[in-house]
Parts: structure tokens; C-alpha cells; sequence
């Protein structure tokens, strides 16, 4: 098991985004959390990679715990995450953005990472020069990709890829997912475009206020009625 | 004002280099009366003028440059850390003092009493980060300020009870001091080490925050905390780095004006760390060419105010500045627009 979540409780002040969550993420997969908005997403995802501190439970990751291990840390062990709405450095170019995402990596090995990068988005590499704030929201979100894989993860987190993107950009998005897992990388990935998501992952997980309400293979829950009601629009 | 500047003479006179430049304008008196010699017995109005206005201008440059960089702490710390640092005054003070010591009791020559201030500064700083910063980190804005303030006071009493009373010390002259002729201008020698330094070591934190790894580091840091973490910055790390930097220019400076003005007191970071936070926040509080600019900017507009007769009023120029630029733009001169929330 790559990732195990057993029992993970989040809360803000007041505010209880987790109420004891479990997951799995086995090696190789493509796993998918859904939820609407304020469902506990991105906390989960936060909490992962110790941006947040859980208030109870445990996160292991290649079977150590990681709930008390530093957020750059997180990043030197293989765990890499594209945030909710991109967060590329505005004001840094786009080779800058690509080089701060392997910070942790040394000058050979960014080198390396750098020509994988251009490889899989050429259209970065066209515009390497120039500062990240410039690109449009396809891009952007490529640059946020492309940073998270110069660190080389095993493990990549990706929060709502296909927010703000034209139909066409979140298929083209969603390819990209898919053989970045083809080429052997794990994925966990958090949406509520649930459609794309069941349509890639392997398994799949609900989450509502919180609380994990439901969970299966992909395909169980695309075919799943209360699914379907609640997320697929029908 | 179309001006053209040309070398005429060059000349090597002993050890001591004089360079005379003559100046043309479109005026013919200017260029006439001007000229450094006998024609300057009999200068016009009109050319006395002119010879002030560059002279105060190479004074308030040099004045200026010792602002930019203190003011360079306070902006690049509020980059990282949006926190107004008001005992960074003190680190420059502290500086000053250091170089001080340096001069008298190890009777070592300037280059290395400024190297010691830098070395003294950049621990403190990093200390004082440590103490009384990073631990109010998650707490409400206003509780570092109130932090940054104790540390201020703290310090200045510190200084105050080492040396023995808030008194002014002298601070000897360490160098020879030469007056260079440049056309109407006169540069001592302590002018042209502040001009030099300054912009040596403005230049080498460009060049530091522009293209090595920290530096990158550091304006991720400074436009995203929580993305740069995720890059496997440690943010810490960029922080104490940060500090760092401001108070070796901060040391730097002080002992730079230890020997423009001879004389340095345990409140001396007052006064200039006010002033200094003026032109950061007149460059455009985050933006370091900002805080070269505003230092430069106030460093004139001070001088200036002062030779035409304001002189009881020097302290308010800064702040009457201040308040005129930010009318017009809120940001600075040099400000990044108001950042947009994620
Ligand atoms: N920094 C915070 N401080 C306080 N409450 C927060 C914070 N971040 C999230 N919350 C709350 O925690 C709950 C879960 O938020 P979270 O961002 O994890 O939801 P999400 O599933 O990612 O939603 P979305 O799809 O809209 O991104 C929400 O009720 C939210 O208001
Ligand atoms: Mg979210």
C-alpha cells in the first residue's frame, strides 16, 4: 500500500472539515475523491501533505506515518501536489516555476526533469521566458502540473484539475493524467467534475460533509444510482 | 533638460585622481561660468544655481543610498512575512556600534569593521526572527508588530545600558578624506565609499534574489507561502534567509553613516528606521528595486529640502512625501497592484 488514510479528523477552530476519513491509495492506481464544494477535498489533500495538522488519526505513507513530518519534507518522500486553482508563481517565469518544483532535486536531476516536462507540454517550453501570470488557465494548469513532476513524485496529488477549463482542455487535461499514470505514477486525484474523474480512475471514493458515504471500482459508481443523482447531473 | 557631459581633462596629479568634466548646455552662461577655474570667481545667479542643484543632488544620493539600503529589510521581510519589522532600525544602530568597536579597540580598517557589522547583524537578525517572530506566526497581525516594537525598545535600552548613557559617541575618521572635483561637484571620499558600497551590495542581492536558487526561493516564498512549501521549500529557511540579508545591508549601512555623519547613538535607528520604512513603503512596500528607488527618491528630496532653507522641517519631508505619493498611488511607486486572494 502507497497510502494509507485510517481514521483522519480535521478541524478549522470550530469548523470540523473531517470526520474520520479512510482511504487507500494502492501503487499504480488512479484513485478519485468526489464531493461537492466544501465536502473536505482539498483538507484531505492539505492534510496529506502536512499543510495542515490532522486533529486525530493517522496518514502512512510506503507504510511510515507522515502526520508530523514538515511540508517540505513531504516533497523530498515522493509526495507532490497541483493545488486547487493552480498557484503558479505569478511573477516568475515559467522555467522559474518549473525549477522551484524541483527544489528538492539537484542540478542534473532538474535538468533531466526539465526535458521530461518540455517534452510532455511543448507549449511550456514556447514559453519559458516568459512570467507564469501571463498564461492563460490551460496553461497555467499545465505549468501546475508540469511543477509537480519535476520533484519526480511516486505519489501526485492533483486538487480540481478541470476547474475554470473549457470542455476541450479538461479532456486534454485528463489525457495527460492518464499516461502520466501510464508511465508508472500513482495518482490521487480530487474533482467534482465526477464524470472525467470515474472515467480514469480505477476506484473511486465519495465525500460529503466530511464523511466517506460511498466507495467501489470506477465503474461500479458510475453505474451507481445515488451517484449518478447526485454528481453525473441526473 | 538636454545636457551633455564630456571629459576634457584627466588629469593625475600625484597619488590623488582628479577628474574634471566640463558641461555644455544650450545655455552659454551656464557653460561659460561654470567651467571650473578662473570663469567660477564670476559666476551669475543663475549658475550658482545649477553648481547647488548638483551638488545637493550627489548629497542626497549619497544620503539616499544609506536609506535604500535599510529600507531594503523592511521590504524584503514584509515579502516574505508581511510583518513591518520596526527593530530593524536597531540592527542598523547595532551595526554602527559594532563598526565602532572595530575601529577603536581592534583599530582594523573599515573594510573590515563593515565585513564585522554584517557578521554581527545577520545572527541577531536571524535571533530575534527566531524569538520573537516565528512563534506569533499563526497569531493575529497585530501581535508580531507589538513584538517588533518590544525587540526595538529592548535593544536601544540594551545598547543604552552597555555603553553606559544614550549620549553620542564620535565615530573617528578611518579614512583620509579627499575632496574629489567632478564639474560643479564636490565628493568627499566617505561619499564615494557610500556610493560604491551601496551599490555593490544592491547590485549582488539583484543578483542574488534574480537568479540563484534561494533568491527564487524567495519571491515564491514571498508571492505564495503555501505553494512554495509544496515545492519542498523549507519556508523557514527562506525566512531566516531573509532576515539575514536585510541586516547585513542594515550593518552595512550603519557603519557607513558612522563615518558620513561621526557620530552614532543608541536611538540612531529611530529616526533613519522611520525613515527607512518611508521609502520602502514609497517605493512600494514588497518591491525591492521599490526600496532603492524610495531611498534614493527621499535621500534627494530630504537634501533638497534642506538647502532651500527647510531645515526645521527636514524630519517632515519624508513623511509629507510619503503622504503625497500615496494619494496618487496607494501601491508606491514601484508597488505590485493589490494582490488578488486564492
Ligand atoms: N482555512 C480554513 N479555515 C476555516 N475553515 C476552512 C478552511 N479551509 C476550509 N475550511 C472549511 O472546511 C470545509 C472543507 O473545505 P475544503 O476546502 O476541504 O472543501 P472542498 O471539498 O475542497 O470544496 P471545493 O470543492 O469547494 O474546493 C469547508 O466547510 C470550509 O469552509
Ligand atoms: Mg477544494
Amino acid at each position: 500500500m502507497l497510502l494509507a488514510v485510517e481514521n483522519l479528523a480535521v478541524s478549522y477552530g470550530g469548523i470540523q472539515a473531517l470526520r474520520g476519513i479512510s482511504f487507500t491509495v494502492e501503487e499504480g492506481e488512479v484513485v478519485t475523491l468526489v464531493g461537492a464544494n466544501g465536502a473536505g477535498k482539498s483538507t484531505t489533500l492539505k492534510t496529506i501533505c502536512g499543510l495542515v495538522r490532522p486533529q486525530a488519526g493517522t496518514i502512512s505513507y510506503q507504510d511510515e506515518t507522515i502526520n508530523k513530518v514538515a511540508p517540505h519534507q513531504i516533497v523530498s518522500r515522493g509526495i507532490s501536489q497541483v493545488p486547487e486553482g493552480r498557484r503558479v508563481f505569478t511573477r516568475l517565469t515559467v522555467l522559474e516555476n518549473l525549477e522551484m518544483g524541483a527544489y528538492t532535486r539537484n542540478k542534473q536531476e532538474t535538468r533531466q526533469s526539465l526535458e521530461n516536462v518540455f517534452e510532455r507540454f511543448p507549449r511550456l517550453k514556447e514559453r519559458e521566458h516568459q512570467l507564469a501570470g501571463t498564461l492563460s488557465g490551460g496553461e497555467q494548469q499545465m505549468l501546475a502540473i508540469g511543477r509537480a513532476l519535476m520533484s519526480r513524485p511516486r505519489l501526485l496529488l492533483l486538487d480540481e484539475p478541470s476547474m475554470g477549463l473549457a470542455p476541450m482542455l479538461v479532456r486534454e487535461i485528463f489525457s495527460i493524467i492518464t499516461e502520466i499514470n501510464r508511465s508508472g505514477m500513482t495518482v490521487l486525484l480530487v474533482e467534482q467534475n465526477a464524470n472525467m474523474a470515474l472515467s480514469i480512475a480505477k476506484r473511486a471514493y465519495v465525500l460529503e460533509t466530511g464523511q466517506i458515504v460511498l466507495s467501489g471500482t470506477a465503474t461500479e459508481m458510475a453505474r451507481n444510482k445515488e451517484v449518478r443523482k447526485a454528481y453525473l447531473g441526473e | 533638460m538636454m545636457m551633455r557631459c564630456e571629459i576634457l581633462t584627466l588629469a593625475l596629479g600625484r597619488s590623488r585622481l582628479i577628474l574634471i568634466f566640463y558641461r555644455y548646455s544650450c545655455s552659454k552662461c551656464f557653460y561659460d561660468s561654470c567651467r571650473p577655474g578662473g570663469a567660477l570667481k564670476a559666476i551669475g545667479g543663475r549658475c550658482m544655481f545649477w553648481q547647488q542643484f548638483w551638488q545637493q543632488l550627489v548629497n542626497g544620493v549619497t544620503l539616499g543610498s544609506t536609506y535604500a539600503l535599510i529600507a531594503l529589510g523592511y521590504t524584503m521581510v514584509y515579502g516574505i512575512i508581511q510583518l513591518i519589522n520596526f527593530a530593524h532600525g536597531e540592527v542598523y544602530m547595532i551595526g554602527a556600534f559594532t563598526g565602532l568597536i572595530m575601529v577603536t579597540v581592534y583599530k582594523v580598517n573599515f573594510i573590515i569593521a563593515i565585513l564585522a557589522a554584517m557578521l554581527v547583524c545577520v545572527p541577531l537578525a536571524i535571533l530575534m526572527e527566531r524569538i520573537a517572530y516565528r512563534p506569533l506566526r499563526k497569531s493575529t497581525r497585530l501581535a508580531p508588530l507589538i513584538s517588533a516594537l518590544g525587540v526595538s525598545i529592548f535593544l536601544q535600552t540594551l545598547v543604552t545600558l552597555i555603553k553606559g548613557g544614550p549620549n553620542p559617541l564620535a565615530f573617528p575618521q578611518v579614512i583620509q578624506d579627499t575632496v574629489y572635483v567632478l564639474g560643479p561637484v564636490r565628493f568627499s571620499t566617505v561619499q564615494v565609499l557610500i556610493l560604491v558600497m551601496a551599490s555593490l551590495l544592491m547590485v549582488f542581492l539583484q543578483f542574488t534574489v534574480k537568479y540563484t536558487k534561494i533568491g527564487k526561493a524567495m519571491r515564491a516564498t514571498s508571492e505564495d507561502y503555501e505553494a512554495a512549501s509544496l515545492m519542498g521549500i523549507n519556508v523557514n529557511r527562506v525566512v531566516s534567509f531573509t532576515f539575514a540579508v536585510g541586516a547585513a545591508l542594515a550593518g552595512a549601512g550603519g557603519v557607513l553613516v558612522g563615518m558620513y555623519f561621526n557620530s552614532i547613538h543608541p536611538f540612531m535607528g529611530v529616526s533613519v528606521g522611520l525613515k527607512a520604512f518611508c521609502a520602502a513603503v514609497l517605493g512600494g512596500i514588497g518591491s525591492i528595486p521599490g526600496a532603492m528607488l524610495g531611498g534614493i527618491f527621499l535621500g534627494i528630496a530630504e537634501v533638497m529640502g534642506v538647502a532651500a532653507g527647510f531645515d526645521t522641517y527636514k524630519e517632515a519631508i519624508a513623511f509629507g512625501l510619503l503622504i503625497i505619493v500615496l494619494l496618487f498611488k496607494p501601491t508606491g511607486l514601484l508597488g505590485l497592484p493589490i494582490q488578488r486572494k486564492v
